[in-house]
Parts: C-alpha cells; sequence; structure tokens
C-alpha cells in the first residue's frame, strides 16, 4: 500500500530558530497517525508544513508516491488533504446545512441554491458518522463543541478529502465531547482515510492511533506502531521522563521529601528511570 | 462498536427541544412584526384619519422611500458593515442626473444612466476605500459622507449659482422617466406613489438573493464570521464591495425618485437620513454586528418608521416630536429584539 502522504526528513527553520529537524512520518489509507507533543514540541509547524501554508527547506513530502511543494493549502486540497483547525472555519450564527457547503455551494442554474439537496446531504453526511442532527436548520453556533468539529470533519470528507489532518481537536473539549470526536476519527479510519491526528493527550491517542510520531523540542523522539508501545510508555515519553526525575531530585534537595518520594515513584512506575 | 455508537446514542433527547414556535420566534423580523402591528393598533386608536385608506397610502409612501434604501442598507448590514455616506448619496445621484441633463440639454434618460454608472462607482469607491485601508467602515463611509456633503453644495453652487439645481420639468424625457419613478398608480380609487410597489419589488428580490442564492449564503458569512469564510474559500473582498455597490443602487433609485417627483434637488438634502435607514434596518431585526438580519425585517422597520412618521401628524401631535418618538420605537424594537432572541436561542 503506497502511502497517501510521506515525509522523510523534514526539517523548517524560522530564521535562526529551528522549529522542526529530521522529521519522517507516513499515513495510508485506513490508518490513524497521532502526533504528539508538548507545546512547542513542533506540532504546529509539522501541520502547516502538512496542510499546505508553510512550504518545508529540508527532507521530502510525498503525497502518493509524488513529491510536492506547495504554495497555498488550495493545492494540498486539491490533492485531498483538507486541514481542520481548532477555530474550525464555521459561521456560528448560520445554520448548519448552510456552513456545511459554504465556498462550495450546490447551485441549480441561474445561482438558485439546490437547498433540499443540500439539507438532505448534510443530514445524510452526519449520519454517516454518527450524529443524528434532525434539525439541521438550528445555527451551528447552537451545537456543542465536540458536534461543531464532527460537522467541520464531516464537511472535508464529504469534499473529498483522503487525508483529514486534526488539529488539537479535543484540546477544548470535555470528557464526553472529546469521546464524541474521538469516535469520529474512527469513524474516519474505517471509511478508509489517512488521519493525522495533533494533540498532546496521550489517553486521547493511544485508544484511537495506529502509529504514534513524539515530537520535542522540534526533533522527533520516537515513532512507534501502536504494537511496540504501551499507554504508560507513552505518556512517560510525552512527559519527558528525565525531566520529571530531574523535578523529584530537586525538589527532594530542598526537603519536600513526600512529594518527591511520590514524584520518583511514579517515574519508576512509568519506567523512566534506568534502576 | 460502530453499531452501538450510531443506534440510541446518537439519538440526543436535547435535538427536539426546538418546537416550530420556538423556531417562528427565532425568526429576525418577528419582534418588528409585533412591533408594527402595536403600533398600526395604537394609531387606529388614536387618531380617526389614520385608517382612511387615503393617509394608508401616505404612510405606504413615506415608508418606501426609506424602505427602498433599508434593502441596500439591511444586506450590507448583515454583511457586517455599515454606510454613513448612504444619506447624501441619494442627492448626489439626483444633482448628477439632474445637473448633467440640464447643462448637456440631454434626454432625461441620459442622465439618469450617467448618475446610475457614477453612483455605483461611488459605492464601489467606498467599498474598495473599505478593502484597501482595512479601517471599519464606518470611518471610511464617515469620510465619504462628508466629502459627497461637500460635493454636492459645492458643484451644484458652481454649476448653477444656487443651492439648488435648475428644473428639468420641460426636458425630454421626463414625462416618461417620472412615469418610471414617481408616478401615482390608481388602485381602486386610491392613489398609491409607485415607490410603494418598487419598495416591495426591491424587498422581494432581496430576500431571495439572502436565502437561495450563493451570494446570500457569503453575505452572511462575511458578516458572521469573515475569517471563517475566507479560510473555506469565500470571495470576502468581493462580497463586501458588491454589498457597498448595492447601497449605491438604492441611492440611486431613490435619487431618481427625488429629482422627478420635484424636478429640482436641494443640494443639501440627505444630510441624517443615512441613520434613518439603518434604524429601519435595527428594527427589522439587523444585528448591528452583522450575520444576523433579513430584508423583509428592513421593510417592516420601514414600516414602522412610516407609521411614526405620519401617525403623529394624523393624531393631531406636535409633529416636531417625531425624532423623540422615533428613537422610543427603535429602543423599544431593539430590547424586544433582544429578548425574544436570547428567549428563542435558549
Amino acid at each position: 500500500m503506497t502511502a497517501l502522504v510521506k515525509l522523510t526528513g523534514v526539517g523548517k527553520d524560522y530564521g535562526s530558530v529551528i522549529a522542526l529537524r529530521d522529521v519522517s512520518l507516513e499515513v495510508a489509507a485506513g490508518q490513524v497517525v497521532c502526533v504528539l507533543g508538548d507545546n512547542g514540541a513542533g506540532k504546529s509547524t509539522l501541520i502547516k508544513i502538512v496542510a499546505g501554508l508553510h512550504r518545508h527547506d529540508s527532507g521530502t513530502y510525498e503525497v502518493q508516491g509524488e513529491p510536492v511543494a506547495f504554495s497555498s493549502p488550495r493545492d494540498a486540497l486539491d490533492l485531498g488533504i483538507a486541514t481542520v483547525y481548532q477555530d474550525l472555519a464555521v459561521v456560528p450564527l448560520m445554520p448548519v446545512w448552510r456552513n456545511f457547503f459554504l465556498g462550495s455551494e450546490k447551485r441549480r442554474g441561474l445561482g438558485r441554491l439546490d437547498v433540499d439537496f443540500m439539507r438532505r446531504t448534510t443530514r445524510d453526511e452526519l449520519l454517516a458518522m454518527g450524529i443524528d442532527l434532525r434539525d439541521v436548520d438550528q445555527p451551528i453556533g447552537t451545537l456543542s463543541g465536540g458536534e461543531r468539529q464532527c460537522v467541520a470533519i464531516a464537511r472535508a470528507v464529504y469534499f473529498g478529502a483522503k487525508v483529514l489532518v486534526l488539529d488539537e481537536p479535543t484540546a477544548a473539549l470535555g470528557v464526553k465531547q472529546a469521546g464524541v470526536v474521538l469516535r469520529y476519527i474512527v469513524q474516519a479510519r474505517e471509511r478508509g482515510l489517512g488521519v493525522v491526528f495533533i494533540t498532546h493527550n496521550p489517553h486521547h491517542a493511544y485508544p484511537v492511533g495506529d502509529r504514534f510520531l513524539i515530537l520535542n523540542r522540534g526533533r522527533p523522539i520516537g515513532y512507534h506502531d501502536k504494537d511496540d508501545i504501551t499507554r504508560e510508555e507513552l505518556t512517560a515519553l510525552m512527559a519527558g521522563g528525565a525531566e520529571l526525575e530531574q523535578l523529584a531530585h530537586e525538589l527532594e534537595a530542598t526537603g519536600s521529601t513526600a512529594t518527591a518520594r511520590a514524584l520518583d515513584e511514579e517515574a519508576r512506575t512509568l519506567g523512566l528511570t534506568d534502576d | 462498536m460502530t453499531q452501538a455508537t450510531t443506534g440510541p446514542a446518537a439519538a440526543d433527547e436535547r435535538v427536539a427541544r426546538r418546537d416550530p414556535l420556538r423556531r417562528l420566534l427565532v425568526r429576525p423580523e418577528l419582534g418588528a412584526l409585533i412591533g408594527a402591528v402595536a403600533l398600526f393598533v395604537f394609531f387606529s386608536a388614536t387618531a380617526d384619519a389614520f385608517l382612511q385608506t387615503s393617509s394608508f397610502s401616505t404612510v405606504l409612501y413615506a415608508s418606501s422611500t426609506f424602505g427602498i434604501m433599508a434593502v441596500g442598507v439591511s444586506l450590507l448590514m448583515i454583511g457586517g458593515e455599515f454606510d454613513l455616506s448612504a444619506g447624501v448619496m441619494v442627492t448626489s445621484s439626483a444633482l448628477v442626473a439632474s445637473l448633467v441633463s440640464f447643462q448637456l440639454t440631454l434626454n432625461v434618460w441620459a442622465g439618469v444612466a450617467i448618475s446610475l454608472a457614477v453612483t455605483l462607482a461611488l459605492g464601489v469607491l467606498n467599498g474598495l476605500l473599505f478593502v484597501w485601508t482595512k479601517l471599519p467602515s464606518f470611518i471610511v463611509t464617515l469620510a465619504t459622507f462628508l466629502m459627497l456633503a461637500g460635493a454636492n453644495l459645492g458643484v451644484t453652487k458652481a454649476v448653477t449659482g444656487n443651492v439648488a439645481s435648475d428644473s428639468i420639468r420641460d426636458m425630454d424625457g421626463f414625462a416618461s422617466a417620472k412615469d418610471v419613478f414617481a408616478s401615482e398608480v390608481d388602485m381602486g380609487g386610491v392613489n398609491v406613489n409607485v415607490t410603494v410597489f418598487w419598495w416591495i419589488a426591491f424587498t422581494v428580490v432581496a430576500t431571495w438573493i439572502l436565502l437561495r442564492t450563493r451570494a446570500g449564503n457569503w453575505i452572511f458569512a462575511v458578516g458572521g464570521n469573515a475569517d471563517s469564510a475566507r479560510a473555506v474559500g469565500v470571495p470576502v473582498a468581493r462580497t463586501k464591495i458588491a454589498l457597498f455597490a448595492g447601497v449605491a443602487f438604492c441611492a440611486w433609485f431613490s435619487g431618481m425618485h427625488l429629482l422627478f417627483a420635484f424636478a429640482t434637488v436641494q443640494s443639501g438634502e440627505g444630510v441624517g437620513n443615512e441613520f434613518f435607514y439603518i434604524i429601519c434596518a435595527v428594527i427589522g431585526g439587523c444585528l448591528l454586528t452583522g450575520g444576523y438580519g433579513s430584508a423583509i425585517g428592513a421593510a417592516i422597520g420601514a414600516f414602522i418608521f412610516g407609521m411614526v412618521n405620519k401617525g403623529i401628524v394624523y393624531a393631531d401631535w406636535n409633529p416636531d416630536w417625531f425624532r423623540f418618538f422615533l428613537g422610543a420605537a427603535l429602543l423599544a424594537a431593539t430590547v424586544v429584539n433582544h429578548l425574544v432572541r436570547r428567549r428563542a436561542e435558549r
């Protein structure tokens, strides 16, 4: 199976700042690749390269085997790479179906909107992804954050996305809402899409991901198949294991022994220490 | 797993809470409609003359002259912008047609066509200035308002030596132009000004554009969230410029009515009217922040405006107080609108 999206040794500088270095990533159809990392790890830079907002400075970026260098998000979109950003690009006061088709309205000649078609399609597409919106005429602002996120994803899928890039879709959501979005990611995978799921939450990433890329300070510090890594190891990698241990030692030195011991303990259970 | 999730869990018990009454309440024009009915009952009870058909025709005429402008202004407001130059642009438009026809001794229809081109150019200029400078439309059109007001007076005085344009009543084409822009139509014994029919037509067309065309979708989107609209491929700048041009088109039409109703134009007219247009749109449910409203609402707003305007006269009140009542109506309408929407959206 050829990868839909394949990055090999990709790097990006902003002036003298090295934002990303030597990152490799591969997404095939029906696969979810999670990109994890703390703030400043380079997740945003990576997503901007994949989405076509920025061009990479080194390495290669291939889409279905063809090397590419995008100059705008439109280029990426034309090749079926759709990015759903955190702010979602929806207009809160407009009905769900108008948002769904905004910018790509279906018409019936003379500029007339095919309202019935758009209403029906919106309802069907959302239903296919497990969201039963009986009233697609309600303003999209009345939906919950998770549902809005799902409409944005369904929209990208409907307009021909082969690869979905999701920028922290669960970051601002409550537990239940995050669950709705995660379920949706699984749905997208089952429909045969490739998904790049950016998050800083290993508990969201682990259940849905097939492969995990962990970034730290612009460098990859792990690239694992699900079989190779446990949830605990993933969490530990994310937390930056050595730093947790360091903190424990510092606290011990200042006399907070109880806290330090607890942290030490935690580091050990997470498998971070050498002993 | 998917079977379980698409089943009962998806049938959210909260989805069905919007019953038909709520959906009606959430319409932007409902508050205005309630206000219009209340005012109608009030004036019918207090002013005997109000219910006569001839008085009603006068009310409709007053409503239509502001209503035609309110159509363009409301679309622009839904698109998230203001046009403070709309009032004086009506006068500019009338002056251009009048001065060009008279000075060059042309058929008045030539003046009408030239005026259309000039006024549309003014609207596009408003839009371009807004897009280029990225300043709030309030500031940009405040500037063009002042410039147009000055130019109206300056040019008219320079050309005619007077503050009013010369009468074009005896010129070629005046009669046919008056038929189109300023005639009276006999409706079963009552004379109704043709502007009333134009007002209705404009409102119908604008409503169709808003609700049933791609352009309408874009108007709501650029007013509701311009950044999001841009991100999904809506041409934001082009949509906004077109909306300013739409206001200009309405200004041209109103200007032609003004010219052919009186044959001469006072160059200082129109100042302050821009607020009345905005008031019509706001009473009709347009949000000042954009992204919400309707052309039908603006028409009802204009009807309220006309009723207050003439109702005061029929009720034998001191017309000096007209603006006071208009202000009170504006306040009441916006408060009612706000409450209705808050209740309906909860």
